[in-house]
This record gives C-alpha cells, structure tokens and sequence, in this order.
C-alpha cells in the first residue's frame, strides 16, 4: 500500500518536531527514515500509525484518507524498539492477540488461529518457543516476536521504529539482512525509523533523510551517498573530510588537487576513500601537500589512515584518508612519516 | 551449596529475621497457644460454637470479604486515576488517601458512626431517599472496614500502574484492539497480582480492626458484633482461656485464608510469566 504524507506539522510546545513534512512512498518498498536522535523521525512514524496526532496535514494509506483514523483502524503492524511484548502471556498468545481481539464476525476460529500463528512463528523461525514468555526470551527473538505479532493481522504496512536499537551489534548485524530478506518475501510497504546511517544504507531500498523535522533528502542509498544534496547529509552519511578553502594555504590546496577545477563554494566535502597518498620520499617535487601520517585504524579490509597538518598548518582537524590493506602494506607507512596527499574527487557546498 | 552474593551478610539478616519474628510475633502468639490449652477440648467446642460467637465469625469474615472486594475495586479506579491523569490538587490528595493510616482508628469510628448514623449529615440522607440505614447494622461495618483498608489497595496498586509499559496498549491498539480490550486483556492482568495483593491486605487487616467498627457497628448480638469485640468481651468479664480460644480460632481462619490468596496469587503469576 502507497503512503502518502501532505503537509505534516507537529509542534511540543514552542519546539518543530516536524516542520510541514511532505512525503510519497509508493507500494512495496522498505525506506529508511534516517536522522539524529530528535529530528523528528519517531514522531513521524507515529503520525502514520496513528499513535501520535500531528497538528496539521494529512494522512493517506493507498490513497484514502487516514489521517483521522484511530490507530486500531488503520489495518497497519508497529514493531517498537523495545519489543512492547505483552509480558503476561506466552509467545503464541502475544503473536495471536491480533487475531483474538478481532470483531466476532470476521475472527478466525480457534484451528485457523493455531495454523496462522504457527506457520508465522516458522517464519520469524522460533515456533519452539511459544510456550514461552518473552521475560525468558534474549533481544533478538523478542523482537523476531514482536515482527510476528505484527504481521499476523495481515497489516498494509509495516512500521518499525528503531527495531535493532536496543539489540548487540552481531544480532543487529544478523536481523538487519534477515528483515531484508523478509521484506523482499512479503513484499508490505516497510518504514523503519534509524538513526544508524550503516543500518539505513544496508537495509533499505529507499531512504529518507530528516533533520530538525524537515527532510533534507530522499532517494536510493547510493544516491544519497554519491550525491547528496547538502552539507547536512554529506555529514550524515558515511565518512566526509571538510576542507574550508578559506583557511587553509591556497598552494596546498592546489598541489592536492582540490582546486585545479574549478570551486563550487567554500567548503569542499571528501570521502576518505578518495584521497590519494604517496610516500613523501617518491615525489619530492610536489611537496606542496603533504600531511603528518599521526595514526592508522585496522577496519577489516580497508586501512584507515588519519593525517595531520603541520608547519604552515594547512588544516586544523584531522583528515582521514581509506585505502586497500594491500596498498597500505605496499607505502609501508610509519607513523610520523610525511606523505603527499592527491584528492581525487569533492563535493562543494556553500 | 554456597552460593556467591554480592552484598554479604546472609547469616546476620537471617538471624536477625528469625529472633525478629521469634521474639515479636511467634512467641507472644504462642502464649494464646498455650493459654488456651488450658480449656479442654470440649470447653473450647462449647465456646467456639456458642451462637453468639458462631454469629460473630460471620459478622467479621463476611463484612471484611465484602469491604475488601469494594475497597479493591475503588481502590483500583483511585490509583488509576492518579497515575494515568495529571490534574490539580493530585499531591494533596495523593497524601490524604493516607490519612486513615495516622488516623487513631477509634477516632474514625466516632466520625463515621456520627455521620452515618441515622440522624447524621449522611445517615439522614440514605434513611430518606434509599431507605438504607447504615449505622448500628453490617453495612454500617462495611463502611468502617473500606474507610481502613482503601490504603492498602492504592497503595500497592499505584506503584505497578506506574511501573506498566504503556507501549504495550499501543501495540494492543495498532493490532485492533479495543479500548475495553485492551483494558480486560492487557493492562487488568499485568496489575491483578497487585490487586490480589491489596485485597489480601485490605482483607487481613478488616478481620484484625476493633476501633474504628465498634462505634459504628451498635455491636448487637447476632446481627453486628465482630470477632474482636467478642474477644474484649471475653477479657473484660475475666475469661481470658475464653477469649484465647477464640482469638486462635480467629488467628488459624485469617492463616488459612491468607495462605490460600498467596497461594493463588503465585498461581497467577506464574501463569502470567512472572515468575
């Protein structure tokens, strides 16, 4: 089911939590809405779900107007960020809930409650726990239940809010492909809210970019990261070097390559993965941009390499540069060696 | 087995628990044991199933089962109503619920008695429009014992409605779940073992209350006169193996009944994971 969100507005006394949010998510997809902690991205999400009023705008789920529906009409499945399992009853009895409180006339009986509830307790692959209650449960299954609860009312859309936040890094590693998995299997129009940009960029096939309630971008992750549309997002999503170009030594600044094109603004953003080094010894003649090699990071395959600035001061925080392991080991850097910096491709923002 | 604790200490605690119980409640309880050992086992049948005493067993269980049933009800609605709402004057309040724990409860007896009575403010009102009186009969008993025992419901309900996830009714509500639903199925059972809990407070120390019933009760024979007041009756005119008797009996009824709201209170919780 298509979402549509016109005009949303929601206000906590004198603070925009959302400033007239405009937003079309078509049919099928799993986006991202993506943030700092209090960007307004939960708060939007409850405004879809109905748990939240928003002060203005409208609702529409495939086109019909929602934005007046109670929470328990609008035929969508929340998945909280800590579970909200109901703690009095097993896993089965949480997972059927949905199905139980069903009006009279259209709720299943007791055999079809029992064969639905299994075959989706199979799916989230923990049909041998039902008999449980979630107090003996560890994060990941919890929140596995909780997915299957949500999706036993058949819901049009699935809403997850910050759904591996509260879980360890190898389980969030794990469950993140698994929902992606899931997703493609199910195929229901999927908003999870993050603040992980990793997790965003992993997962979804759309993702939405909010700061201080309003959406700064939205697109497909590779969209985002190879063009965002401003400094914020740059930022945001994955590893940026600023360089003001108004600070640092303009002969460095053309030896590195940033500025032989020409300059778009004043601040030139640079993935790390895009700065070049030499060894310093190799290329005497462009000494010009040269940096301190300070420290180095081991991130599994690739090097991280941080720089400093020294003598004429060419920068004041530190740059990181990411390359191969191999290439690494072929510079044999040391620490303290001075390197001569290449920047091979920018992105300028005012 | 030795197990590891982190705070240490486990012999003095115990230690100190059992000559704490030992000193302030076993023995002085077990003195009515042997006090009443004295009676023989006919004397202490012919006491015990005199009508009149008879009469009061069921004056004192029926009236505090019916108090404590209310109290918990009320007492329900009470704390709901100040956990779930901000409103003004709410701390105030919060502190008169209270009142009846300071209250020498001789002194609430006389206001109710006085109020209630069948030309009091209140006793006035009921006698004329509902034909109901209250004063000098077991409702007017009733009255006493949920005065007393509303504390011990509110408060021990009021912690677990703080206490409760309300993510939960949202998860309830986007699975379709109505209001009363989510109410009867969600919210009731996470907090009914606190209830229980209540109830068995409100309830052990209705049968317990002397001071603020006896004022109120008219403490006619048959019909309104407690347990313990029979008891004091018993003292008062020597009988003392008598009123032994009869305060063991009363002591053994309360045990079991405790016993069996505990029992059913575990029965609940594991029931509902808790445990």
């Amino acid at each position: 089911m298509s979402i549509l969100l016109s005009d949303i507005s929601k206000n906590f006394g004198a603070f925009a939590a959302l400033d007239h949010i405009n937003l079309e998510i078509p049919e099928g997809e799993l986006v991202a809405l993506l943030g700092p902690s209090g960007c307004g991205k939960t708060t939007l999400l409850r405004i879809i779900a109905g748990l939240e009023k928003s002060d203005s705008g409208r609702v529409l789920l495939n086109g019909e107007d929602k934005t007046h529906e109670h929470a328990s009409h609008r035929g969508i499945g929340f998945v909280f960020q800590h579970y909200a399992l109901f703690r009095h009853m097993t896993v089965f009895e949480n997972v059927a809930f949905g199905l139980r409180v069903k009006n009279k006339k259209i709720r299943p009986n007791e055999a079809a409650i029992q064969k639905k509830v299994h075959t989706l307790l199979e799916l989230v692959q923990l049909d041998w726990l039902h008999d449980r209650h979630p107090d003996q449960l560890s994060g990941g299954q919890r929140q596995r239940i909780a997915l299957a609860r949500a999706l036993a009312v058949e819901p049009s859309v699935l809403l997850l809010d910050e759904p591996f936040g509260a879980l360890d890094a190898s389980v969030r590693k794990d469950l993140r492909l698994w929902l992606r998995n899931l997703h493609h299997d199910l195929n229901v129009t999927s908003i999870f809210v993050t603040h992980d940009q990793e997790e965003a960029m992993e997962v979804a096939s759309q993702v939405v970019v909010l700061n201080h309630g309003r959406i700064e971008q939205q697109g497909a992750p590779s969209d985002i990261y190879d063009n965002p549309s401003n400094a914020f997002v740059s930022r945001f999503i994955g590893q940026t070097n600023i360089f003001d170009t108004a600070e640092i030594d303009q002969d460095w600044l053309k030896t590195s390559g940033l500025t032989l094109a020409k300059t778009q603004g004043q601040f030139a953003h640079v993935r790390p993965h895009d700065i070049e080094l030499v060894k310093s010894a190799d290329l005497a003649a462009e000494m010009g941009a040269y940096a301190i090699l300070k420290d180095w990071q081991h991130l599994g395959s690739l090097i991280r390499i941080e720089l400093a600035g020294k003598g004429a001061q060419p920068f004041n925080q530190p740059i990181y540069a990411e390359m191969p392991n191999e290439r690494f080991k072929q510079l044999q850097l040391n620490r303290g060696d001075k390197v001569a910096v290449k920047i091979r491709n920018a992105r300028w923002f005012h | 087995m030795r197990q590891s604790y982190i705070m240490p200490g486990f012999r003095p605690t115990l230690g100190f628990t059992l000559v704490y119980l030992g000193l302030v409640v076993l023995i002085p309880l077990s003195t009515l044991v042997f006090k009443s050992l004295s009676l023989s086992w006919d004397d202490y049948v012919h006491i015990i199933t005199s009508n009149r005493v008879m009469a009061s067993f069921r004056v004192s269980f029926s009236t505090s089962l019916l108090a404590a049933l209310i109290a918990s009800f009320f007492g329900f609605i009470i704390a709901w109503t100040f956990v779930r709402y901000h409103f003004f004057g709410k701390r105030i309040l919060d502190a008169l619920i209270d009142l009846p724990f300071a209250l020498p409860t001789a002194v609430a007896g006389i206001v109710l008695a006085t109020i209630y009575q069948p030309n009091g403010y209140i006793g006035q009102l009921l006698i004329n429009t509902f034909g109901i009186k209250v004063a000098y009969t077991p409702t007017g008993i009733v009255i006493a014992l949920i005065f007393i025992s509303m504390p011990f419901v509110v408060r021990t309900v009021q912690p677990v409605l703080q206490e409760f996830d309300s993510t939960m009714e949202e998860a309830a509500s986007t699975l379709g779940a109505t209001k009363l639903q989510i109410f009867t199925k969600v919210i009731f059972p996470n907090v009914f073992p606190a209830l229980l809990t209540g109830f068995s407070l409100a309830f052990a120390r209705g049968v317990g209350e002397y001071g603020s019933v006896i004022f109120i009760a008219g403490n006619i024979p048959y019909v309104s006169e407690i347990v313990p007041l029979m008891i004091i009756t018993k003292l008062e005119q020597y009988e003392y193996a008598g009123a032994t008797a009869i305060a063991l009996t009363l002591l053994v009824i309360s045990f079991v009944l405790l016993l069996i709201i505990n029992l059913l209170q575990l029965w609940v919780r594991k029931r509902s994971g808790q445990l």
